[in-house]
């Protein structure tokens, strides 16, 4: 135990005297390295941002795993061989289902328009009326405000969440004081009055106003318009004349969405009556097996682990050049009692102190870099708003491949080193 | 009870795609503890290979190699490295100095791999050694910046440092001039005899030879003795072919 102390004490503080004495040469080697592992912290962690960035606009365009959609339509063979659902019995039975199975995350999705009286006149504004609970599912980030509250359906002036646009456009007024818009159905005078709640980012493709109402909200301003359709929010709209037709989406446990949808079909059916069809589905990113992203992580992999093996080709090739320098030193040392283990052990030490260092500055490196705007923008594309942080696995990751890559440059040398003849290396 | 005993050592290599090539046939040595003993022999006679035997960095082809009266061969590879460590100094030709590490630095290195007090107060010890070779004042200067005689000093001091009770010295003044090895031989000596050390000295300078008290002569791998009396020691030497005026009068008064 004693000896293993002083051993290994021993060891690092000839590894320490070794590095301090060969500056050069170590600081040389240790950049490659240093290269090495930036670049590989840095390809993992662009790889992980540009996953995570694809993976949140999956989810802003198509729900989060598991979301499941469902939409029925009428074949015209049913009682009466009307061709049109009847918005409020869907709309009843979307409700029954929710409570049944438990569901809290679910929304109706509705796309329309309104009039919006902006002071430079009236200018149809393009609406997406959806329930509370979406603004969960889709990650919907608000900048300025917030999202609807369960209580916002209650109130009687209709509330809005607004794009950036549509915020700017009327002043970008202070949210606190409660500014009204005011609002009229599809080709109606706008007259209702509704109070802006909240206010979203917006991409950089998008140019016109756009805005977020709660579906009742919406179907209530659309029925107080005398040209629009009444009825409910799913009725109201003949899908064929290009109007408004109401998705349902519900987000589930993964592993609960397949048995979920032969119910969702047969309680439907049932409740809507023969003639209907019902179709229930998965839209989001992760329905296509475990990991839609496999291909870009392995490519991603792929790279950098050539990288990694590059720097460490690099490493080895110096410290086998170097060791066969040292043979005259290693017998030295080996003359005066240094085991054949103790000599392994300074040589391999050598190699992993360095090389952790140098992984420590290449990862600091690497971060600096992920981080800097002007990469941020080159990755982004304008495309997204809220960065991930550094991934804290693309550091860790760069700090194991420096070992490991330390340890493996140094196992070759460290073999050389302990093959050494003693005397022949002392008298040559 | 002899400190090193070998009886009928041969030592053969076999080269790539040659017949086996006998480097030391039959030799017989033995050296108690404080003995002096000198081998000279010519170049290729085998002397390294005696020295890597003696140093238990080889194994002898046949025959017994004992250290402390135990065989070699039942030593661990671990153990003969720790016991050569402990028991065995090296004083080489070339100094052989780490470049870059002062002298207290290289005076410091076989502690490293003493344990207990050795290794803890390391620094004190080879201080106090540096300062009983005369070089209590170089302590922090570079080999490159020491002269011949200061750097082999730096080795002896290096060689006692863990208190070895066998000193193998491989031509311990053949890279200084003939005042310098003088002074370097009297030192070995001076610090041999205080600290009880055995001490084997292999030189092809018969001066330096003579400073021992039991002479071998190694030719072709075998090993005789040279010593029978002063007269005819000092008579082979001459035969030799080698001027013995560097001779002292050590094996007489040691």
């Amino acid at each position: 135990m004693k000896r293993a102390l002083t051993g290994f004490v021993g060891a690092v503080l000839e590894a320490w005297q070794e590095l301090r004495i060969h500056r050069t040469r170590v600081l040389l080697s240790l950049i490659g390295v240093a290269v090495a592992v930036c670049s590989l912290t840095t390809v993992v962690a662009l790889g992980a941002i540009v996953q995570q960035a694809n993976e949140e606009l999956s989810e802003r365009s198509s729900g989060r795993p598991a979301t499941l959609y469902l939409s029925a339509y009428s074949d015209g063979t049913g009682a009466g061989g009307s061709a049109e659902i009847d918005g409020e019995l869907m709309d009843a039975t979307w409700a029954e289902t929710l409570e049944r199975y438990d569901v809290t995350y679910g929304s109706r999705v509705l796309s329309g328009s309104q009039n919006v009286g902006f002071v430079d006149g009236i200018v149809p504004v393009g609406v997406q009326a959806v329930d509370q609970p979406y603004g969960e599912m889709h990650r919907v980030r608000v900048s300025e405000g917030a999202w609807f509250t369960p209580g916002d359906a209650l109130q009687l002036a209709p509330r809005l969440i607004v794009n950036q646009i549509f915020w700017e456009r009327i002043g970008s007024p202070d949210l606190a004081t409660h500014p009204t818009v005011k609002l009229g159905g599809q080709g109606a005078q706008p007259t209702t009055i509704a109070v802006v709640t909240g206010v979203t980012p917006v991409a950089s493709y998008e140019t016109e106003p756009s805005m977020f109402m709660l579906v009742d909200q919406f179907a209530a301003v659309q029925a107080a318009d005398p040209t629009g359709g009444g009825g409910g929010a799913g009725g109201f709209a003949d899908p064929f004349a290009g109007g408004a037709q109401t998705q349902y989406e519900m987000w589930v446990p993964p592993a609960l969405a397949e048995p979920l949808i032969p119910l969702l079909q047969r309680d439907f059916t049932a409740a809507l009556g023969e003639g209907v069809q019902v179709d229930v589905f998965r839209q989001d990113f992760a329905q296509y097996g475990d990991d839609p992203f496999l291909v870009t992580k392995l490519v991603v992999g792929g790279i950098a682990v050539l990288v990694l093996l590059l720097g460490a080709l690099g490493l080895v090739n110096i410290a086998l050049v170097t060791v066969k320098q040292r043979v005259r030193e290693i017998g030295i040392r080996r003359s005066f009692g240094a085991t054949a283990g103790r000599v392994f052990f300074a040589v391999m030490m050598e190699s992993v102190v360095a090389t952790v260092a140098a992984g420590i500055a290449g990862v600091v490196a690497a971060v600096l870099i992920v981080q800097s705007p002007w990469v941020r923008d080159l990755v982004g594309q304008g495309m997204i708003t809220d960065f991930p942080p550094f991934p804290v696995d693309a550091a860790l990751l760069g700090l194991v491949a420096a070992t490991a890559v330390g340890a493996l440059a140094g196992l070759l040398p460290a073999l050389v080193a302990v093959r050494v003849k003693v005397i022949d290396a002392i008298r040559y | 009870m002899s400190l090193l005993h070998l009886s009928e050592v041969t030592r053969t290599v076999i080269p790539p795609d040659q017949p086996a090539l006998t480097i030391l046939n039959g030799v017989d040595l033995t050296v108690e503890p404080g003995d002096r003993v000198s081998i000279v022999g010519r170049s290729g006679s085998g002397k390294s290979t005696l020295l890597n035997l003696m140093g238990l960095l080889d194994q002898p082809t046949s025959g017994t190699l004992t250290f402390d009266d135990r065989p070699v061969k039942s030593y661990s590879s671990a153990e003969r490295d720790r016991v050569r460590g402990a028991r065995i100094g090296f004083i080489f030709q070339q100094f052989n100095l780490l470049p870059g590490r002062t002298a207290l630095e290289n005076v410091t290195m076989p502690l490293l791999y003493a344990s207990g007090t050795q290794f803890w107060r390391r620094k004190a010890i080879a201080a106090e050694m540096l300062e009983q070779v005369g070089l209590g004042h170089r302590l922090t200067s570079l080999p490159d910046r020491l002269s011949g005689g200061e750097q082999q000093r730096v080795a002896i001091a290096r060689s006692l440092v863990r208190g070895p009770s066998l000193i193998l010295a491989d031509e311990p003044t053949g890279a200084l001039d003939l005042d310098t090895g003088q002074t370097v031989m009297e030192l070995i000596d001076d610090v041999a005899t205080r600290t009880g050390a055995a001490l084997v000295i292999i030189t092809h300078d018969p001066a330096i030879a003579t400073r021992a008290r039991d002479h071998y002569r190694l030719d072709r791998g075998v090993l005789r003795r040279a010593d029978a009396g002063v007269g005819e020691r000092t008579a082979a030497l001459a035969a030799d072919g080698a001027g013995a005026s560097g001779a002292g009068a050590f094996g007489a008064s040691a």
